[in-house]
């Protein structure tokens, strides 16, 4: 281990506070606080996710949202349809996500640059069209999921604070994998072909198989959030998919810091928390979520963890 | 006579009404230094993108080892053993030099959809890396991100990074360029160490570096190759002089 760090002591604290949150949510007797660490931790996951083609891959997603809704459904619908097991439903929305990513990404990925985004944002719309037009699951209205997943008596996700630990050792288990990935041959490979793509082929390697892999393993990590979702607000609808929800996780991982093992973590409390702080105080919040964001990406170039990083600097 | 190990055969590559590669044919035998000179826009570098695969050609075909490469992606032929240099330095620059060769020795050990392992920790990958650095004289500067590098350490570095592909043949675009007088000297004697190892195309402006190094030199004017021959011969080759130093002067020169 390298020495101490300002960034590594506030991820530390950050982590060691999402550890013990329903501690203090059950002694403050404050649920509240609860529910939204829920959310946040949910979205967190999404945005690792995202940070894992984005950060590392360079491919600049516009449509990762859509994971969000398939997942969601696959546990929603499947729960409509009295299949209510969680071991098919997290399965389900895990393939389904795979399958959307693999072919959204082998049409995306013949792409670059500006292109790129476009493309994968008018996919995520189509899905987000395509759900609205699911008559029979609700439609626009979107559909209850009246049974959370049920995971026969193992954990039970009705209990808010199982379910929070649930969604967290989903998070922890996310960028423990990302950190493999990131420093494994294949990772290398996939920010090999960011920095510099021509070089890579020119050694040997075929871009677009790695990127599409990463595309995929990123787009079932998402699904996996997707499907908490679902549990976590009993509810889904095509709205999960709409592109400003997208556009919300890139902000998360832009503002924690793109390429940051826990840079979208970062990015995902302070965005989340934001949002619900400034909405309290005043209905035109985005005011002033607005220019503060600006600011960070401006001058904190690496995010919140590139600004944490230059503290050790002096 | 045995097969060259790569074979050019009437190449020809159109940019619209310019004929970028008139019927390019050369051979390049094995354990040759085959240079391609030419002046500026004679179509060194359209013919070099050619032999990689970064470009594809209207008709003709190139083989590698008796094998045809002409339409294979550049990712094939490289593990045909075919590696090159850029021009114009390419480089991974947020990487460190040593990982920088490290990814080219591991495009050709082995499968690199591994997923779990730390692969900087993959011994033989570090050593392969380490012994190309060696090679350039980098080994120094192993843990150093490439955009600290000079400009000199860099063009070294490119060359370590072919050469950790363990090629047959090596693709030098100039190698040379921009690189100091000293700097030259360096890249020279390494050339001079390195083509008893592998066989080498070398593109290069350097008039001096170039008849230095090369059993054979190629010299293409206006895509089209107009003399093709050992150094000797090449010096003495009138069109030669007449396109490098103009048709005015040897008109003089005979009159």
């Amino acid at each position: 281990m390298k020495a101490f760090t300002v960034s590594k002591a506030v991820t530390a604290l950050m982590l060691a506070g999402l550890v013990l949150l329903p501690l203090y949510s059950q002694a403050s007797g404050n649920i509240f606080i609860l529910t939204l660490f829920t959310r946040v931790v949910i979205l967190a996951l999404a945005a690792a996710s995202l940070n894992l083609i984005m950060g590392y891959g360079g491919m600049m997603s516009f449509g990762h949202a859509a994971y969000l809704g398939i997942g969601g459904y696959a546990v929603g619908i499947l729960a409509q349809e009295g299949v209510g097991s969680g071991f098919i439903q997290f399965p389900v929305a895990l393939a389904a996500s795979a399958l959307y990513a693999l072919v959204i990404g082998a049409l995306s990925l013949r792409t670059r640059g500006v292109y790129f985004i476009m493309i994968t944002l008018a996919f995520a719309q189509m899905a987000y069209y395509v759900a609205s037009g699911l008559a029979r699951y609700g439609g626009d209205d979107g559909l209850t999921v009246y049974k959370r997943s049920d995971f026969s008596g193992l954990i039970n996700l009705g209990n808010r604070v199982q379910f929070y630990y649930l969604c967290l050792a989903c998070l922890f288990g996310v960028i423990f994998l990302i950190w493999r990935i990131a420093n494994s041959r294949f990772g290398l490979v996939v920010q090999g072909l960011r920095s510099n793509e021509q070089r890579m082929q020119a050694i040997g390697f075929p871009a677009k198989r790695y990127q599409l892999v990463c595309f995929v393993i990123s787009g079932m990590m998402c699904g996996l959030a997707g499907a908490l979702l679902a549990n976590n607000t009993d509810f889904i609808s095509p709205a999960v998919m709409y592109w400003t929800r997208s556009g919300d996780l890139m902000v998360m991982v832009i503002l924690g810091g793109m390429g940051a093992l826990f840079g979208p973590v970062m990015g995902a409390v302070v965005y989340l928390l934001l949002e619900e702080f400034l909405s309290q105080l005043t209905e035109y919040w985005a005011l002033i979520m607005g220019p503060l964001l600006l600011l960070i990406v401006l001058f904190g170039r690496g995010g919140i963890m590139g600004l944490l990083g230059r503290f050790n600097r002096g | 006579m045995a097969e060259p190990l790569l074979r050019v055969e009437k190449l020809v590559r159109r940019f619209g009404g310019i004929i970028a590669t008139d019927n390019v044919s050369l051979d390049v035998a094995a354990g040759e230094l085959h240079a391609i000179i030419g002046p500026n826009g004679a179509g060194k570098t359209t013919l070099i993108s050619q032999l990689t695969g970064h470009l594809a050609p209207n008709s003709g075909s190139v083989s590698l080892g008796g094998r045809d490469i002409t339409y294979l992606p550049a990712y094939r032929r490289c593990a045909l053993g075919l590696a090159r240099s850029f021009q114009i330095t390419s480089l991974l620059f947020d990487f460190t030099a040593a990982d920088n060769v490290a990814l080219a020795a591991q495009a050709h050990a082995g499968t690199s959809f591994r997923f779990f392992a730390n692969a900087r920790k993959e011994k033989g990958l570090r050593d392969a890396a380490h012994a190309a650095l060696d090679r350039v004289g980098l080994l120094h500067r192993a843990d150093v991100v490439v955009s600290r590098l000079s400009h000199g350490e860099r063009r070294e570095l490119e060359l370590a990074v072919a050469l950790a592909s363990k090629p047959k043949l090596l693709l030098l675009d100039e190698p040379m360029a921009g690189l100091g007088v000293t700097e030259s000297q360096r890249m020279v004697n390494l050339l001079q160490e390195l083509r008893k190892e592998v066989s080498i195309v070398l593109v290069e402006h350097d008039m001096p570096a170039v008849f230095a190094l090369a059993d054979r030199i190629t010299v293409l004017v206006y895509g089209r190759v107009i003399a093709s021959g050992d150094p000797a011969a090449i010096r003495g080759n009138d069109d030669v002089k007449r396109a490098y130093l103009g048709d005015q002067h040897v008109v003089t020169h005979h009159g």
